[in-house]
């Protein structure tokens, strides 16, 4: 925690600074932590706000990545990474799966699913 | 933009408890990844908990949680995620829960009210968790039905005694987690008929 709180501040102002002051993402989804990315496309080189952060997500994501292991590895806090990705979700670079939410009995199987998964651990 | 059966899914269980209590060292032994970390960016709106006496100043802060993996099968991957340790994110808590398959709740019997919080919002959000007790070398010996009753535990909520940082315990700590989440959905989906 200290690096983030000496007196410069610098990745602080650095977060805000990727995301050109904007505390939230553009458009309503909500970027759950365990939503998967996967890259659709490639912008156009030199289209306007993609920048060497929303690159590197896309490289990220070629194979699909939870929002939560893209802010790990980026280095950036969630309510940036989620800023980023809103981004590129408005340029439709990117495609969202969101956690699905499950009837008892598709649960059911999910969950004897993960158990023998942690079984065979 | 619409998931489609094929598509891959993710799932989560949590992993809460005091601060210290070994969260991230069950995190770790059982995944397959070295723990991730995630940071969530705060600034002062209504927490208030940072202030200094007297200082009278925004703050910004970061609740930091740690993450690990473990892929079930092709297509279908675990997420672990420890809670942060002071219960004053509980915002972040409300965010993590959201969707989580269920939790483990681990305590330390030197200091057992660390847990309360944890088993306290786990039951009012109904979000099924069962006890883990990290057996620290110089841990009281309690028994199980002495956490139980101190902890006034549903009857039906296990409690397992554990060593986290073995991946033997950790292992048996989240099967014992997910053969609770069956009985209780067994329950639901008789209540549902």
């Amino acid at each position: 925690m200290s690096e983030w709180l000496d007196d410069e501040a610098g990745p602080i102002v650095r977060s805000y600074a990727l995301t050109r002051g904007r505390a939230r993402p553009a458009g309503d989804e909500p970027f759950d932590m365990i939503t998967l990315i996967a890259t659709a496309g490639r912008p156009r080189a030199g289209t306007p706000g993609i920048g060497p952060e929303h690159l590197h997500i896309l490289d990220m994501c070629a194979a699909p990545q939870p929002v939560a292991e893209v802010a790990a590895r980026l280095e950036l806090p969630l309510v940036v990474v989620r800023v980023l990705l809103g981004d590129l979700l408005g340029q439709r670079l990117i495609t969202v799966t969101r956690p699905r939410q499950e009837s008892p009995l598709s649960k059911e199987s999910l969950l004897r699913e993960v158990l023998h998964g942690l079984q065979a651990l | 933009m619409v998931s489609k059966p094929s598509d891959p899914v993710a799932v989560k269980i949590l992993i809460a408890g005091g601060f210290g209590v070994g969260k991230t060292t069950l995190v770790g032994a059982v995944s397959e990844i070295r723990p991730l970390q995630t940071e969530e960016l705060l600034t002062d709106r209504g927490v208030g908990v940072d202030d200094i006496e007297g200082v009278e100043q925004k703050t910004t802060t970061t609740v930091a949680m740690d993450f690990g993996r473990i892929t079930v099968r092709d297509g279908l991957v675990l997420y672990l995620f420890g809670t942060p340790g002071q219960d004053r994110f509980w915002f972040m808590w409300d965010e993590l829960s959201a969707g989580a398959l269920g939790a483990v709740v681990l305590a330390d019997t030197r200091r057992l009210q660390d847990c309360f919080p944890a088993v306290d919002y786990f039951e009012s959000r109904g979000l099924p968790f069962i006890i883990g007790v990290n057996c620290f070398d110089d841990g009281y010996d309690y028994t199980v039905e002495e956490i139980r009753e101190a902890l006034d535990l549903d009857p039906a909520t296990p409690v397992v005694l554990c060593d986290v940082r073995r991946r033997a315990s950790g292992k048996e700590v989240l099967t014992t987690l997910v053969t609770h989440l069956l009985a209780v959905n067994e329950k639901e989906k008789a209540a549902a008929r």
